[in-house]
Order: C-alpha cells, then sequence, then structure tokens
C-alpha cells in the first residue's frame, strides 16, 4: 500500500529556470551548449544537475522493523562513488515507496499463516532534491523471526540521468530480477533450513512438555488440575499448534520449486489459495533447484533446544543480516551479480545506447562480423548471449520479454503525466483477471497498458497535461505484457528500432513540478509500435515531423522511425542538451558504421555511400539461427536473376520505406546532416570517451583509437597506402620490414584494422618477426612486421623475401617503398582517402568499420547468392557460372577491377568460416594470383 | 636446409654463361596452382610420396614415420611409427580380387632392417619382417604372382603373409638400387654399373618351392645406374650417373638403343667445358625418369630432356631446367610435365611442337629490383636457341611453385587434388587449383545451407 506521499520541498527551482537548454543562437548543428558545471571542474558525463555522487550505484536497503529504512550496502563500496549523498534518506525514500509490504500471517479465513510468494516490484523514482533518479527493485525475504516472517529490501540503481533509468529499464529490470531470484532462492533455502530447525524445536520442546504433564498428572491424583498443570496443557496445545503451522509453512516454502516444475505458472495451486506469480516462477538454475530439493530434504544432525513459552519481544533480539539470511553462497553470488550491473551500467546513456545497438546490430551480421570485429567483443558477446539464453527461462513468463529482446535499446514511451494514480488502477482492474488482478489492484501500482490505451494517453500527452504538482505521479506498469498476446508483441518486434536521441521535446508542453516523488514505471516500448505506426498514432507523427521540422536537426537524424520518446523532459537534467548534442554524433558514427551491413542487399545495390539509414529489419535476438535463415532466405530468391525481386518490396523500395515508416522521411534527411557532422564536427568533439566505461572497455578503445590514428598518418603519409592496404584486404600478405621495432610495431598495429580475420584465431597479424620468413608464415599471418638488420643474417631474410616475392607485399619503411601489385578499384580509395576529413583517430576507425561492413555486406551476398555459383541446370558450363559471377560483381555490386578480388577474398573466407566444423582448427589455404608486382616510391 | 640460396647464389658466377636458366615472371597465366596448403607433421627430410588412392597419400622419410593425408583437405588422418631409422623404400601392397578385406596395405623398408606392413585405413601395423642383413633399398611387387621382393645386398621374394620364400645369395655391397618387373616372370635389379636379370620360378607341386635364378647380366653402362623402368611391354629404360640412357628390349635383354651424350648435345662445345663438365658427372647423372606412349622424360643433372622412342632421338631439351639436379619429373595427361629438383622449385612445362619462333623468356622484375638478380641470365641464349634447332619439340616453362626452402624431394600429381611435394624442408605441400577449389567450396556451402534446410530455392 502506498502510504501518504512524501512531499519535499521544492528547492531548486532557480536552477531550472536557468537552464541554458534551448536557446540556439548558432545553427542547431554547431551549437554545443556550454555545459553548466564545467566550473565545478568535472568532466561533463560525470555529474548531471549537480548531483551529489561521482557516478552510478546500486544501493541495497531494508525497512528494518526496528529502525525503519536504512541502506545496507553500496556497490561499489566506495564511500568516493556517493560522496554525500544522503544514504539513509534515500533508503528512506525508496523503502517508502514499497507497495507490496506483502501481509503475512493469518489472513482473514485462514487458520493458518500464508506465505505470500510475492513478486518483485520495479519503480522509478525521482528524487530532485538530491539529484538522484532510481531504479528501484523491492523484494521481500522471509525470515522467521520477523514480523509476519518477511523482511522487505530494496535494490536501487542510483543514477543521476533520469534518462538513463527510463531507458535502460528494461535491462536493469532483467539484470536485478536476475540478482532478486538469486537471493530469494538463497533465501528460500535458508527460510526452509530455520524452519525444519524451528520444528524440531517445537518438537522436543512438545516432548518435554508432554512428560512434564504426565509427571505431573501422575504426582497430582486429586482429580483435578493445578493451575500449573492447566498452564502447561495450555502451553503443549499452544505448542502443538505452533508445530502444525510451522509445517505448513515449510509445505509451502518447499512447495516453490514443483510449481516451477509443474511447468504452468499461471494457474494457482488448488490446494493452497497462495497467489502463483508468474514472474516469479524463476531460481537460478535448474540443478541448484534439485539440490535444494535434497537439501530440504537431509539437513544435517541438529540438537534440537528446549523452547520459551514466552518468546522475546523482537525488538530485543538481533534481526539478521543479509547475508544470514540468504546463505552466503547466494548471497556472493548475488553480489558478483551487482557489481556486474554496476559495470554493465556504467557510462552515460548515449554510449551504453550507442554499445546496445551496436551490440544488437553486431549480432545481426554475426555470419560475417568474424572479418572485421573485434574478436574479443564478439566473444563476450557470444558468452553473453549464451548465457543469456541459459537463463532465458527463467525470466518472464512471456517469451516477448525475454532478456534477449531487452537488449535493443528500448523505446520508452512518452507516457505523459497521469492524474493521479487512480486513474491507473482503475485501468488496471479492467484488464486484468483473476487473482493477480485483484492483488495487484490491491497493490495498486501497477498498470498494464494495452495499446489502446496507450493510445489515449499519448494523445493526451500531445495536447501538452498540466499535472499537479504535488503528487505521486504512478506510470506505467512492472509487468505489462501479461496482457499482451503473443502475436502482438511479437508483430512488435519487427518494428524496426533506431538509435534513439533523447529528446526534451516536452519542455514547451509541460510545466511538471517534479518535485515530488515521481514513481515512472515503464512499459515495454514494443506494445506501442504497431507496425501501422502511422495510422495509429496521427498525432504522434504531427508532432514528430513538426519537432523534426524544428530546431534540432541534427540530433534528431534517426529519429524518424522511433515513437514518441519517454524521458519527457525531465525538469532536472539541465545537461541534457550537450548530452544530446554527443549523443548524436556518437550514434551518427555508429549508425554509419553498423547500419551499413545490416542493410538489406536492394539497399546495398542502390545506394553509392551505404549510408542511407535503413533501419534494420530483425531484432528477434533470441535465436540466432533464425537470422540466419531469415537472411539466407532473402539472398537466395534474389538471386534468380540479376536483380533483387526476391526481396519483399518494401525492404527494397525506399519510398515505401519511407511511407512504412512514416517518421523516416524527416530522418533521411537529417540524416545526411548527422553524418556529414559525425565526419567533420563530431571528429573534433567525439572523441571524449565517457568518464567511466566498461572494464574492457577503456584498453580497446584507447587501442582503437591509436590503431585508426595511426592508420591515418599512414594514409596521409604514403602516397602508395592504397596498394598496400589493398593487399591486406585481398588477403596477400603485407611484410613491413622496417629496422626499429617500434616503429614497425605501430604501423602493423594500425593496418591490423583492415586485416580480415579467419575466425576464432583472432587477426592474422604477427607484430614483429626477427627471422627469416617461412612459407608457413604466409599462410598463417597476412600482416607481419619484419626486422631489417645489418648483418648477414639479415641477408638469408631478404633472400626469403625475394624468393617468396609472389606471395608478398613488401613495405620498406627506412627506405619508403612498396612493392605489391598494382591497384585501380575505387574501394579502397573511399576507405582510405588521404584527402580525408577525419581528424580523430576513433572517427577514422570508425569510419573503416563502417566501409568494411559494408564490404562485408557485399562479400556475403556474393558468397549466398546461390544462382551465381551453383549451375542452374545439370548441363550447365562451368564458364557461363563464371559469367555470372562477374556480372554480379561488377553490374551488380559495382565493384571494378580489384576490388573484385578483395569481394572474391572475403567471400572465400566466409565459406571456409561457414563450412568449417566446430573443430575446424586448419587454417585457411594460402591463396595467391601470378600477378606482377610494382615498386612504389615517394 | 638452405641449399636453394647457397645454389642460388653461387650460380651466377659458375653456371650462368653456360646454360641460363630459364626464368618465369611473376605474371603465370596459365599456372593453374594458385592455392596452397603447407603439411606438416615429419621432423626430418620427406622422400617418399605414394599415392594410396583416389584422395588418400603416404608420406615417409626420415624420420622414420609414415603419415597418411587427405588429398583434398590436407587432413592428417594417420601417423604410422614402427620404423627407427630413415624409410629407404616405400610401396603400395595392391589387395587382391579374392581378398575380403578392401584395406589398402602398404609396404614400407627402413634402414633400420626392417621392413613393415600397414594397414593405411586403420593405422594398424600388420606385420612385421626383421630378419635382414641389409637395409633394404627397394621393393616390388609383383602383383601376378603374388609376391613381392626386397632389394638389399640380395634379393629376396616374399609371400603377401610375409614368408621369405627363397632369395639371391650376396650379390654386392652396394645393394640393389632399383628393381623392376619384366615379362616371363623376370625382374631386372640394378646393382651398381650392372643390370642383373633374375627369373623367378613359381612353386610347382613337383618342385621344393620357389626358386630365383639369375639368367643375365648386362654389362653396358659405364658408372653406376641410378634409375630403372619399365617404358612398355617391350622396352625398359636405365639411366646412369655419367648421363648414359640405355633402352633395353624386355624379352632379349638387348640394347634397342643407347643414348650418352646429354652433356654434349650441340657439338660447338669447346673442350674445356667439357673437361669441366666431366668433372662434374653429377650435371649429367640421370636421377630420375619417367615416360609416356612415345617419350621418355629424363632428367639428366639440372636438365630435362625429351627422348622419343620411335624416333630414337631427343626431341625436346631444356639443359638448364633447374638450379641444381632434377630429382623427379613427371608427365601430365595434358602434354604437360612437371619437374622438381633440388633447388627447392617445381616447374611445370608444356611440351610444345616446335614453333619458328623461341619465347623470349620473361624478364624477372623481383631480382633485378632487389640487388641479387642474374643479371647475365641471358647472355648464351641465342646459342641455346641453336641447339634446340635440332630438335621438333620444346619444353616450354608455364609456372613455376615455389613454397619449400630445400630442396624439393618428390612429387605427386592427382588429377582432381592437384600436387603434392615432399621436401628435405620437413614440409609437404599441397598446390591446389584456387578457382576449383573455391568452386567447390562454394558447393560444399550450398549443401550446408541445405542441410541445415536454409536454401530457399525458388521454382
Amino acid at each position: 500500500m502506498i502510504s501518504a506521499p512524501d512531499v519535499v520541498a521544492f528547492t531548486k527551482e532557480d536552477e531550472y529556470e536557468e537552464e541554458p537548454y534551448n536557446e540556439p543562437a548558432l545553427p542547431e548543428e554547431y551549437s554545443v551548449p556550454l555545459f553548466p558545471f564545467a566550473s565545478q571542474g568535472a568532466n561533463p558525463w560525470s555529474k548531471l544537475s549537480g548531483a551529489k555522487f561521482s557516478r552510478d550505484f546500486i544501493l541495497i536497503s531494508e525497512f528494518s522493523e526496528q529502525v525503519g529504512p536504512q541502506p545496507l550496502l553500496t556497490i561499489p563500496n566506495d564511500t568516493k562513488v556517493f560522496g554525500n549523498f544522503d544514504l539513509n534518506y534515500f533508503s528512506l525514500r525508496i523503502m517508502s515507496v514499497d507497495y507490496q509490504a506483502s501481509f503475512v500471517g493469518h489472513p482473514p479465513g485462514s487458520a493458518y499463516p500464508k506465505l505470500n510468494f510475492v513478486e518483485d516490484s520495479k519503480v522509478v523514482l525521482g528524487d530532485s532534491k538530491e539529484g538522484a533518479f532510481a531504479y528501484v527493485h523491492h523484494l521481500t525475504l522471509y525470515d522467521l523471526e520477523a514480523r509476519g516472517f518477511v523482511r522487505p529490501f530494496c535494490m536501487a540503481y542510483i543514477s543521476a540521468d533520469q534518462h538513463k533509468i527510463m531507458q535502460q529499464f528494461q535491462e536493469l529490470s532483467a539484470e536485478f530480477s536476475k540478482a532478486s531470484e538469486c537471493l530469494k532462492t538463497g533465501n528460500r533455502k535458508a527460510f526452509a533450513g530455520e524452519l525444519e530447525k524451528k520444528l524440531k524445536d517445537l518438537d522436543y520442546t512438545r516432548t518435554v512438555l508432554h512428560t512434564e504433564t504426565e509427571i505431573q498428572k501422575k504426582a497430582n491424583d486429586k482429580g483435578f488440575y493445578s493451575s500449573q498443570a492447566i498452564e502447561k496443557a495450555n502451553e503443549l496445545a499452544s505448542v502443538e499448534k505452533s508445530i502444525i503451522e510451522h509445517q505448513d509453512l515449510l509445505r509451502q516454502i518447499r512447495s516453490y520449486p514443483h510449481r516451477k516444475l509443474r511447468g504452468s505458472s499461471l494457474c494457482p495451486r488448488e490446494s493452497e489459495h497462495i497467489q502463483d506469480p508468474p514472474s516469479q516462477a524463476a531460481t537460478t538454475s535448474d540443478p541448484e533447484e534439485s539440490a535444494d530439493t535434497d537439501h530440504y530434504a537431509c539437513r544435517p544432525s541438529y540438537t534440537p533446544k528446549l523452547i520459551k513459552a514466552k518468546s522475546t519481544k523482537c525488538f530485543d533480539k538481533k534481526l539478521k543480516t543479509l547475508e544470514e539470511l540468504c546463505d552466503t553462497e547466494y548471497f556472493t553470488q548475488t553480489l558478483a551479480q551487482l557489481r556486474h550491473i554496476e559495470h554493465m551500467f556504467r557510462g552515460d546513456l548515449c554510449y551504453l545506447l550507442t554499445s546496445q545497438i551496436d551490440r544488437a546490430l553486431l549480432k545481426q551480421q554475426h555470419i560475417t562480423s568474424f572479418l572485421f570485429e573485434d574478436l574479443v567483443e564478439v566473444s563476450d558477446r557470444l558468452a553473453e548471449k549464451q548465457e543469456s539464453t541459459v537463463s532465458k527461462p527463467h525470466h518472464y513468463g512471456p517469451p516477448s520479454e525475454s532478456p534477449e529482446d531487452c537488449l535493443v535499446p528500448q523505446v520508452l514511451i512518452s507516457v505523459g503525466s497521469y492524474k493521479s494514480s487512480v486513474e491507473s488502477v482503475l485501468i488496471k482492474m479492467e484488464q486484468d483477471l483473476g487473482d493477480e488482478a485483484s492483488r495487484e489492484a490491491a497493490v495498486m501500482e501497477s498498470s498494464s497498458f494495452d495499446p489502446q490505451e496507450n493510445l489515449d494517453y499519448l494523445e493526451m500527452d500531445m495536447k501538452g497535461s498540466v499535472s499537479s504538482g504535488e503528487s505521486i505521479e504512478v506510470l506505467g506498469t512492472e509487468k505489462p505484457t501479461s496482457v499482451l498476446s503473443k502475436s502482438e508483441s511479437q508483430s512488435s518486434l519487427t518494428v524496426p528500432l533506431s538509435p534513439q536521441v533523447v529528446r526534451s521535446k516536452a519542455v514547451s508542453h509541460r510545466t511538471i513540478s517534479g518535485d515530488s516523488i515521481e514513481v515512472l514505471s515503464t512499459c515495454p516500448s514494443e506494445a506501442l509500435i504497431p507496425d501501422d505506426f502511422k495510422a495509429s498514432y496521427p498525432s504522434a507523427i504531427n508532432e514528430e515531423e513538426s519537432y523534426a521540422e524544428g530546431s534540432q536537426g541534427a540530433i534528431h537524424f534517426q529519429a524518424g522511425i522511433s515513437p514518441p520518446e519517454a524521458g519527457e523532459a525531465e525538469e532536472g537534467s539541465s545537461g541534457l542538451a550537450l548530452l544530446q548534442t554527443d549523443a548524436s554524433c556518437c550514434i551518427g558514427r555508429e549508425a554509419g558504421a553498423l547500419l551499413v551491413p545490416l542493410s538489406t542487399p536492394g539497399h546495398t545495390l542502390s545506394d553509392e555511400d551505404g549510408v542511407v539509414s535503413v533501419p534494420p529489419q530483425r531484432y528477434r535476438q533470441k535465436d540466432q539461427g533464425f537470422h540466419v535463415d531469415f537472411s539466407v532466405e532473402n539472398a537466395s530468391p534474389s538471386s534468380r536473376d540479376n536483380s533483387c525481386e526476391g526481396f519483399p518490396a518494401y525492404e527494397l523500395d525506399p519510398s515505401h520505406l519511407l511511407t512504412s515508416l512514416d517518421g523516416s522521411k524527416t530522418s533521411l534527411d537529417d540524416h545526411s546532416d548527422a553524418t556529414s557532422y559525425g565526419s567533420s564536427v563530431a571528429s573534433t568533439s567525439s572523441d571524449r570517451t565517457p568518464s567511466s566505461m566498461p572494464p574492457a572497455g577503456p584498453s580497446s578503445e584507447r587501442h582503437k583509437k591509436r590503431a585508426g590514428q595511426n592508420a591515418l598518418k599512414f594514409i596521409r603519409q604514403y602516397p602508395f597506402a592504397h596498394p598496400a592496404i589493398y593487399s591486406l584486404l585481398s588477403g596477400r600478405t603485407l611484410v613491413v620490414l622496417g629496422e626499429e621495432e617500434a616503429m614497425v610495431r605501430k604501423l602493423v598495429t594500425a593496418l591490423s584494422i583492415f586485416v580480415p580475420g579467419y575466425g576464432r584465431h583472432g587477426k592474422p597479424v604477427k607484430h614483429w618477426l626477427s627471422s627469416p620468413l617461412h612459407i608457413t608464415d604466409f599462410q598463417k599471418w597476412k600482416l607481419i612486421g619484419l626486422q631489417r638488420v645489418a648483418s648477414p643474417a639479415s641477408a638469408s631474410a631478404l633472400h626469403a623475401l625475394s624468393r617468396y616475392s609472389r606471395y608478398t607485399s613488401i613495405l620498406d619503411l627506412d627506405r619508403k617503398t612498396l612493392r605489391c601489385p598494382l591497384y585501380r578499384g575505387t574501394l579502397v580509395p573511399r576507405l582510405a582517402d588521404h584527402r580525408t576529413h577525419i581528424r580523430r583517430g576513433s572517427t577514422y576507425f570508425l569510419h573503416v568499420q563502417s566501409m568494411l561492413a559494408q564490404l562485408c555486406a557485399k562479400a556475403f551476398l556474393y558468397t549466398f547468392c546461390h544462382h551465381l555459383h551453383l549451375p542452374a541446370h545439370g548441363g550447365e558450363a562451368p564458364e557461363l557460372a563464371a559469367s555470372r559471377q562477374a556480372s554480379f560483381l561488377q553490374l551488380t555490386l559495382g565493384l571494378v577491377h580489384e576490388d573484385v578480388k578483395v569481394v572474391r577474398y572475403l567471400a572465400e573466407l566466409l565459406r571456409l568460416h561457414y563450412t568449417q566444423e566446430r573443430r575446424g582448427t586448419s587454417q585457411p589455404a594460402l591463396r595467391f594470383d601470378y600477378v606482377p608486382s610494382f615498386l612504389y616510391k615517394i | 636446409m638452405l641449399r636453394w640460396l647457397i645454389g642460388g647464389g653461387r650460380e651466377p658466377q659458375g653456371l650462368a654463361e653456360k646454360s641460363p636458366l630459364q626464368t618465369i615472371g611473376e605474371e603465370q597465366t596459365q599456372n593453374p596452382y594458385t592455392e596452397l596448403l603447407v603439411l606438416k607433421a615429419h621432423h626430418d627430410i620427406v622422400r617418399y610420396l605414394v599415392q594410396l588412392d583416389d584422395s588418400r597419400f603416404a608420406s615417409a622419410g626420415d624420420d622414420g614415420t609414415v603419415v597418411v593425408w587427405n588429398a583434398q583437405t590436407g587432413e592428417k588422418l594417420l601417423e604410422l611409427n614402427g620404423h627407427t631409422q630413415k624409410i629407404t623404400a616405400i610401396i603400395t601392397l595392391p589387395c587382391l580380387e579374392t581378398c575380403e578385406e578392401k584395406n589398402q596395405l602398404i609396404l614400407t623398408a627402413s634402414a633400420d632392417r626392417t621392413v613393415i606392413e600397414w594397414d593405411c585405413d586403420t593405422g594398424r601395423q600388420v606385420q612385421k619382417v626383421s630378419c635382414f642383413q641389409s637395409t633394404v633399398k627397394c621393393l616390388a611387387v609383383i602383383q601376378r604372382l603374388d609376391v613381392w621382393l626386397s632389394g638389399g645386398n640380395d634379393l629376396c621374394v616374399w609371400n603377401r603373409k610375409l614368408d621369405l620364400l627363397c632369395q639371391t645369395s650376396h650379390l654386392s655391397d652396394t645393394g640393389i638400387t632399383a628393381l623392376i618387373e619384366i615379362p616371363k616372370n623376370c625382374v631386372v635389379a640394378a646393382v651398381g654399373k650392372e643390370l642383373i636379370i633374375f627369373r623367378l620360378v613359381a612353386a610347382t607341386e613337383g618342385s621344393l618351392g620357389w626358386d630365383i635364378l639369375e639368367v643375365k647380366r648386362l654389362l653396358d653402362h659405364q658408372d653406376n645406374i641410378l634409375s630403372l623402368v619399365n617404358v612398355n611391354d617391350v622396352s625398359f629404360v636405365s639411366g646412369s650417373h655419367v648421363g648414359e640412357l640405355i633402352i633395353w628390349d624386355t624379352l632379349g635383354w638387348t640394347v634397342q638403343a643407347c643414348e650418352r651424350n646429354f652433356w654434349d648435345p650441340s657439338p660447338q662445345l669447346d673442350a674445356q667445358r667439357e673437361i669441366k663438365l666431366c668433372q662434374k658427372p653429377n650435371d649429367v647423372s640421370i636421377h630420375h625418369l619417367t615416360w609416356d606412349e612415345e617419350n621418355v622424360f629424363v632428367a639428366v643433372g639440372r636438365g630435362l630432356y625429351v627422348y622419343n622412342l620411335p624416333m630414337k632421338r631427343v626431341i625436346a631439351c631444356q639443359k638448364a631446367a633447374h638450379d641444381s639436379s632434377v630429382l623427379h619429373v613427371a608427365k601430365l595427361p595434358n602434354r604437360q610435365v612437371i619437374s622438381c629438383s633440388e633447388d627447392g622449385s617445381v616447374r611445370i612445362w608444356e611440351l610444345r611442337e616446335k614453333q619458328q619462333l623461341s619465347v623470349e623468356p620473361a624478364p624477372t622484375g623481383f631480382f633485378n629490383m632487389w640487388g641479387f638478380g642474374r643479371v647475365n641470365k641471358q647472355a648464351s641464349h641465342p646459342a641455346k636457341k641453336q641447339q634446340e634447332n635440332a630438335t621438333s619439340c620444346s619444353l616450354e616453362l608455364i609456372g613455376d611453385l615455389i613454397g619449400h626452402s630445400s630442396s624439393v624431394e618428390m612429387f605427386l600429381y592427382f588429377e582432381d587434388h592437384g600436387l603434392v611435394t615432399c621436401s628435405a624442408d620437413h614440409l609437404i605441400i599441397l598446390w591446389k587449383n584456387g578457382e576449383r577449389e573455391s568452386g567447390l567450396r562454394s558447393l560444399k556451402l550450398f549443401q550446408k545451407l541445405e542441410e541445415n534446410g536454409d536454401l530457399y530455392l525458388s521454382v
């Protein structure tokens, strides 16, 4: 139950009015708003709106029955992180909205206390006084000694950036659910053990009392009972009752896993009228489950104690710690998970979003990604994927809400303001069914949307709502998909998502005084983005367009397919404008890099630059096989004749694309701006990496940056960079010959971004070699840094080089010469333009990545178009297939001269990779051409 | 290991004027081998390759191990360990028609004076004979009689069960270097300078058992006989260390033709050079012979000669086919000849009908550029032309395969899989036709797609 709202004085009004928010004097794409807190010496990403803590952290609090809300621990456990942030105060805030204070004990009409397997609640909460916003995950743990056997806890992810919380709600929720499940599983185990001990105690007590009573009976033959005897008898009776109660509790707690095993978690048990929470049907893993049952069955021997008739007052005893409550093993596991969460969500929102998009898009091109993508990341992601698939069934009942889906950045709905919580409760009542509804209605905080109702809200929002100042705003629900049918959610999954730029569009619309507790729970966006978006959301589109025509072009470049944004111009985020600018340039680059390979072939064929923002079509991350199949399916029919008629029309026809994806009309225009922006302006500004990054981040990011920088230098410095890069792309080993190891290493590292990988083994790059080359080296390495020594030994090394000259291109760093085959294509000049305006290493790296991804897409098409490679009929001459291939490469893919060889080589690698069995350890054969080489000099 | 280096370094001073090495540039349009796979399993010189079936071959060498490979994928299938010293001979034992198991068997002889019979499908060591007095240097199978012969210091005849049927007395300390079968149950063994003809007498009901009788000794060679092949039903050919090539009649064991002047194909050679050649008999020694219907292809020193049997003369020659001794020659069905040499290279030649204009050798860009090229290699080109006028065909270099860093000992040609070369650098290289391999991989890809149910062919 929600108690009376905590009303906090609105203290920072002035600050909000001062926000340098929306006054673009310059054309929008050039305006970079000043960071208002720059004077505090902080970097813009670390502090938003004057939060009192330096970065995000996780807080675990408890509503103690003895002392009230209290913080238990923070992750990271470092006072520097939360600084002077008032943890006690914030614990009070977050615990005070715990609606589920689930009453356990003797429900009316029941003889025994009932355990309520309550669902966790997930809410978003804002506290503008502290400048903190939090995702709050409430859970209850069982404790035999606690009041009502329950101890309410909550885990909160606290960030200064509300948008981050809102946009990452799904991910946060998924991750915290894991942690919560872990805690609860451990707790159930511990609780069962506790109960067993208690039962043994009680049993022992009963025996003792019984014997005492018997003795007294014998001692007293008078036929009437002394008061002492009566007391004993009462005591005995109460012990008996207690035993029955505890047995019942034990049965209940033990019944938990069985329910899960029964599968249909939605139907309540007949025997016990316990609410069956669908979302809770999860424990960490099945083996543990069975271990649990075993554990219940055979407890270690325990010496029972006599239980005093009068139990001590609960205030006198010490409550169990969280660790005691949950079994140390599970507790540490939970802490690990929380630390993982903290890592996962480090950095600012646009970084998170970008990397999520990056990841999501990368998954789509998993067939080709081994070629140029960073292998570490890929494997990371693979592991992550496996992890998530393993844990998939443990999450939400409805399949549409698996964590994989959550990995895709969710577009948040502009859930407007609601006048009161009552409304949502009413809705809730309408939608939900049976037990669940009644329970949740009682809980009164969740509401579930269906699209229709959302529409209403949206429209309402569009009009601009003025909300009452001081109230709790309860928005959204914790478990929205429960009312979505599967098909609905499926279809909505195909709705393209695009990098979302957080916008604060509603500043003018809303005059919320936000300084109350705002409980902004979200519901998954897909519910709100039906395919026929335009039809159902006319107002939204209008708004969208007018908005796009407004001032924020550069920022908005991708917003076409985005439904109205969530985030909703929260008052507190004064640094938002800046954040947006940065986000746009980051996303611009990223999108350039990543959308291209994903885009469908039709797009690739038609589009010269490959940067039209065709939205990725498929977002089901659940099984990758699905993607493959789909891609192949698409690719294959397309090959029937040299066109791509096999593709669905909407994928091919840009105009259709525009109409069907409505908003992209504007986004396309904006996009061009954004890319140019990304390459010019962003190149100066985007290199600032977020203040804190995921653990793998800094090194690899720095590495990329440096590699990009050096590659850029190489391109500028050497006029023959093109043939050198061509050598790398076409699989001809490039030997970088030099005396100075550091120089060679540097260049090799830089050039390695152009080397296609073989697969699992990483990039075939040898940074430094001082022994003479051998034929196996060329099979193994595609880029070799070779030491030039002024000694007889070097003569043999040079001999080897000359002998194997047909397999190598040789870049002599000391003499500044390059010996390699001629290159006349058009691909490398675009990839490595020495007059490029790109100045930043990381920008250039991303540019290269995007170009290479585009190239990979071509190679993919070429590889998987079966009509190119298979004979059309039995007796067809192989020459015909060869000519088909040539014409496809030249006409359809638009490749000229040596570019064809590049694609052929990549196709070869793709074939090998695809056909290779898992065990495949063999290196690909060394392929070479008998082509003359030329000597280039500066 | 670095013999090719030494050879390459020495060659320009010593031999360049005399016999220019024909070279080919980096552009080799007719060379189909654009893919290679390095196979590494041996720890010493790999000397022998033997084809087991359409897709497998075995390699053996000085490390005493035999390795069975898949010729398509380059996968190492089996490693047969049993010999303690280097392997001196290897031969496949054709399976009997009647035999139930069709497992491929091979026989290997080693310097540890044993012969082992292996099952190449299971890797099992079937049987081992270790009663030899000397190292077995050659093996031969006479399928007609279902026996096999081992030649060391003496000649032994064995049956399939590895029972010794009979043996000759001690022949020579140098031992038998080559052994071939000729009609009338006879075998020819090359022992030093002599060719000895033996007749095998099979066991009949009346006789005591198998017997082997020396029938004739042929003493026409001046020096050690290095190679001996059975060309056709009517003739066999032997070649010696001093460049004598003798064609023999298989029935009468008489000399049909003799070619002794490989070192002297043109009369203009001056005396000094002749002496030089005589001082280096290695330059004309016949290391290997191969044949087709009408020609015998002879590796003479560094050169390659084509001897026409009907015309009884050399019809084409390439005096300096390689930088150093040619070790193995093979004729491909498409008029191509492949040779490999101690210089570590493999060259592909095409036998062409003589044209009026001989093709100018393509200049080599790289060697010149890097400063250690053979500047004067074309100096005596006109001379070569002149001498080739005598022949009616020419061997044109259409490609070379460079990969080994040491002498290429032998190679094996697979119609479907390409070329396998083995070398003293312990490596085996599988040379493949890149285009065909690419097509095959593509087919495999679509096959896999189809298996996975991902291939959608519209009807």
